[in-house]
């Protein structure tokens, strides 16, 4: 019987995958515990068929039973665990028949307590029989990278879906970094699915390009649709939107968040009177990124045969006069977006019927909007700020005085966005009263780098003293300290997600002028459950070396203007093992740098490299090297030179190969 | 040549054509001749880099300003919808973000580049090697369509409804126009 190389081999930089060992690992999550629970099928750690187990992996019994590959099968979408298997020295080859011992059917109906994709990637990689009971119920497939297989290839493993996450463009296209048409076209996904899950009921697209053709097949495909989520999608128009309105009889949440709506405003379809007359299913319903007017009376009526929305987030069309007698309809609404917060022109004042709606709403736990806030109707939300978990004031232009009445009430806020017109005075009445906090992001009003700095690194040090149960921030400043940043690192030792954007490019400490890397040090150091980290400022290679050697649980990286040279790239991607997603622009890192991190892409989701020092050479020698990454070069220009340091990197795992509709402007190594 | 546009905010109005070049001040989207040191010189210039500070454009565009035409408000930004001939998608963009008309015109080629490409592609040799010219037109509050770059850049971007890049041939039938 051979042996499986992967479990044999006990440096983990030589695996291209760690092999999960989930089932006999203590630390496993609660649902692969259930599978070592006395009432599971799999016997006890003492009895003899355990080692039968690790016979049936030992028998290479997975997919094809080729071992290279078989990992690899499962790799676009599997995000392995890479902790090694708990007795991997003690494989010894046992006959075969012991594989029917172990039911389909029992080992369905156990699997079917598993939700997480991760422990369910990590189940189906066992062997044979687990893969396929596995495929047959997995009901949410979620899928990172659009391009890391192919939608035949995932409808043919599973066959009956019911939810579907799917990811395309990376996140620096959000800034303008990805020219138009680059793809992450939902609709070859659209067309493979519909006639394929007849049972669908969710879907959550991120980054992807939605056209409106693609939101018809979805509303007229599966009589069961109940939520679309989009995401910071473009390429629909409310034409699209219309479509869902009018088909999913079924819809429960239609969330448009952060999306790029396409229309010609004046050429806007009335979607929301397309809903059907009569009572709806209708939960959530989130259009504030919709830039065009809505029919007024048709929302109103739509909202009042709701009874069950919790959820309304409008647009900045809905001014106070509208939104009162929304809310009015849906007294029982927790989660509210406020559109434009301000009167239109002749509407009057809604002073007092705004305050009441707001005393009337007692359920209300988040808020949003503010779009075009008018600081009069500020005090009407002070009635509903003891109740609320969740306030998002950033699209609202407020000062410290105007802060201070509504953050003073909220005691039990969590989660708080923010613009630094606010100041640190403002960040400082945060840390005095919100004692619950565990997000807060402060965005900046004026965007650029030469601005007046409002918030610094005073408000920073606040925040670490008030809001020591704070998981997660993201905090745009001017400058900023080394000493507030360690300070932040030892009294928020819970931080999962810390993201600094110091706007000023090199900035250096402004107190000590050195380079901000001990300050990031410390994060990483002293945060032990850091998985996210954005960094900036004035660093050398020695932040590099800091986040290499402490930043073990490090998953997503972000980098921007720093490093000195390609040692900074390689501390990271040989010290980081469970980095999943890491994009860098502006920084020094070369070939050299790209190439030494050979022995972890194929775990990894992405690398985005831009304006680096890489050059087609190196990244050719990466496609030659590892044959199953999609190595894309998006030019500014179409001379083939390699010596010539290129403009952007774009890389990923992939089942299904170089992608087929790349526009002229990508080249594929 | 370039710079003459960013003058223009200084001249006085004057009577009959102006005297430039237009198929010249209008823009080229030709490819840049990046050199190694030019690259740097970008990134540490203190013009606006793409992308940076990285924040989402729909929070970068103005506040206050989202209605259906380019309204100006006091402190707000002016939303403006940009369309290229032959691409499927149009771009907004907020030209308080904009200093000039050369800013102006940089990030427009930044946007659209990938459709000068697929149009280069298709072009024969002899054009390909010149670069295909590209004009930027503008339409004002009379519902006039106008050459971006004609008058004062404040002037400009207060009148501007929305923007459209054509190609070198036509913009020549906007130019000679009274």
């Amino acid at each position: 019987m051979k042996q499986i190389k992967w479990y044999a081999c006990k440096n983990p930089k030589k695996n291209i995958f760690n092999p999960p060992s989930v089932l006999f690992h203590r630390e496993a999550s609660p649902s692969i515990r259930l599978l070592n629970s006395k009432t599971s099928p799999i016997p006890p750690p003492s009895s003899p068929l355990r080692e039968v187990q690790f016979a049936m992996l030992g028998n290479g019994d997975c997919d094809d039973g080729n071992d290279d590959r078989c990992s690899l099968n499962t790799c676009g979408i599997a995000q392995p665990n890479s902790r090694p298997a708990a007795a991997a020295s003690s494989l010894v080859g046992l006959p075969p028949p012991f594989f029917d011992q172990v039911l389909d059917n029992v080992l369905e109906n156990v699997l079917c307590f598993l939700t997480s994709h991760r422990d369910r990637n990590a189940a189906s990689l066992v062997c044979k029989s687990w893969f396929l009971a596995e495929a047959q119920t997995r009901l949410e497939l979620f899928i990172g990278n659009c391009y890391a297989v192919s939608p035949a290839r995932a409808i043919g493993r599973f066959r009956c879906i019911q939810s579907l996450v799917l990811k395309g463009k990376p996140r620096f296209a959000d800034f303008n970094l990805i020219p138009l048409g680059w793809g992450a076209r939902f609709s070859p996904w659209i067309a493979a699915m519909a006639p394929s899950y007849p049972s669908l009921q969710r879907i959550c697209l991120k980054r992807m390009t939605v056209a409106d053709a693609d939101l018809v097949i979805l509303a007229t495909s599966f009589p069961s649709f109940r939520d679309l989520t989009l995401i910071c999608c473009d390429g629909f128009t409310t034409a699209g939107l219309a479509a869902i309105a009018e088909n999913c009889r079924q819809l429960r949440s239609l969330d448009l968040i952060e999306n790029d709506v396409e229309d010609d405003d004046d050429d806007g379809v009335d979607w929301v009177s397309c809903f059907p007359p009569g009572k709806t299913c209708l939960e959530s319903l989130v259009f504030d990124c919709v830039g065009c007017a809505v029919n007024l009376e048709a929302l109103e009526s739509l909202v009042a045969r709701s009874p069950s929305l919790w959820r309304l987030r409008v647009n900045d069309y809905i001014s106070v006069g509208r939104l009162f007698r929304l809310m009015a309809r849906a007294p029982q609404l927790t989660h509210l977006g406020t559109g434009s917060f301000s009167s239109f022109d002749g509407e009057g004042d809604f002073r007092a019927s705004l305050e009441s709606a707001f005393m009337a709403s007692k359920s209300l736990v988040c808020i949003s909007g503010f779009r075009d806030l008018a600081p009069e109707y500020l005090p009407s939300i002070y009635p509903a700020c003891a109740n609320l978990i969740s306030l998002n004031l950033s699209y609202a232009l407020i000062t410290t005085d105007q802060l201070k009445p509504v953050i003073t009430r909220c005691h039990n806020l969590q989660t708080f966005w923010v613009l630094d017109s606010v100041l640190d005075e403002g960040l400082q009445m945060v840390a005095a009263t919100c004692k619950n906090l565990r997000e807060l992001r402060v965005f900046p009003l004026d965007a650029t780098e030469d601005s007046e700095g409002s918030v610094s690194d005073v408000g920073l040090v606040a925040i670490s003293e008030g809001c020591k149960k704070l998981q997660s921030i993201l905090y745009f400043c001017q400058t900023m300290t080394n000493a507030a940043v360690v300070a932040m690192s030892n009294n928020c030792q819970d931080l999962v997600v810390f993201r600094l954007c110091i706007m000023g490019r090199h900035r250096p400490d402004h107190l000590t002028g050195e380079p901000m890397d001990e300050g990031f040090g410390a994060i990483v150091k002293n945060c032990k459950n850091l998985t996210r980290l954005a960094v900036s400022g004035l660093l050398t290679d020695k932040a590099f070396a800091y986040i290499g050697k402490y930043g073990k649980l490090v998953r997503t990286l972000s980098v921007a203007f720093a490093g000195n040279s390609d040692l900074g790239l390689r501390y990271v991607l040989e010290g980081c093992p469970k980095l999943q997603k890491l994009e860098i622009r502006d920084s020094p890192f070369g070939d050299t740098g790209l190439l030494s991190g050979i022995h972890h892409y194929y775990n990894m989701r992405f690398l985005w490299m831009s304006s680096c020092k890489v050059s087609v050479k190196g990244c050719k020698e990466v496609a030659r090297r590892l044959p199953h990454m999609v190595v894309e070069v998006i030019r500014d220009r179409l001379e083939d030179d390699n010596s010539v340091a290129m403009e952007k990197l774009y890389m990923y795992r992939s089942l299904a190969g170089p992608r087929n509709d790349a526009p002229p402007f990508v080249k594929l190594l | 040549m370039q710079g003459n546009c960013d003058n223009l905010e200084d001249t006085e109005l004057r009577l009959g054509l102006p005297g430039i070049d237009l198929t010249a001040a209008a823009s080229k989207f030709n490819k840049r001749a990046l050199t190694e040191d030019s690259e740097i010189e970008r990134s540490s210039a203190k013009a606006q880099v793409v992308g940076w500070p990285p924040v989402r454009s729909n929070r970068r565009n103005g506040f206050h300003a989202r209605r259906s035409e380019a309204a100006e408000v006091a402190g707000g930004g002016i939303l403006v919808k940009v369309s290229m001939d032959g691409a499927p998608y149009l771009r907004k963009i907020d030209l308080k973000n904009y200093k000039g008309y050369k800013e102006l015109r940089d990030s427009l080629e930044d946007m659209f580049k990938c459709f000068s490409f697929s149009l280069e592609c298709e072009s024969s040799e002899a054009e390909a090697s010149s670069g295909t010219e590209y004009a930027i037109a503008y339409e004002d509050k009379e519902e006039d369509w106008m050459l971006a770059g004609d008058v004062p850049w404040e002037m400009f971007i207060s009148s501007c409804r929305r923007l459209r890049i054509m190609k070198g041939f036509e913009a020549k039938g906007l130019a000679s126009s009274p």
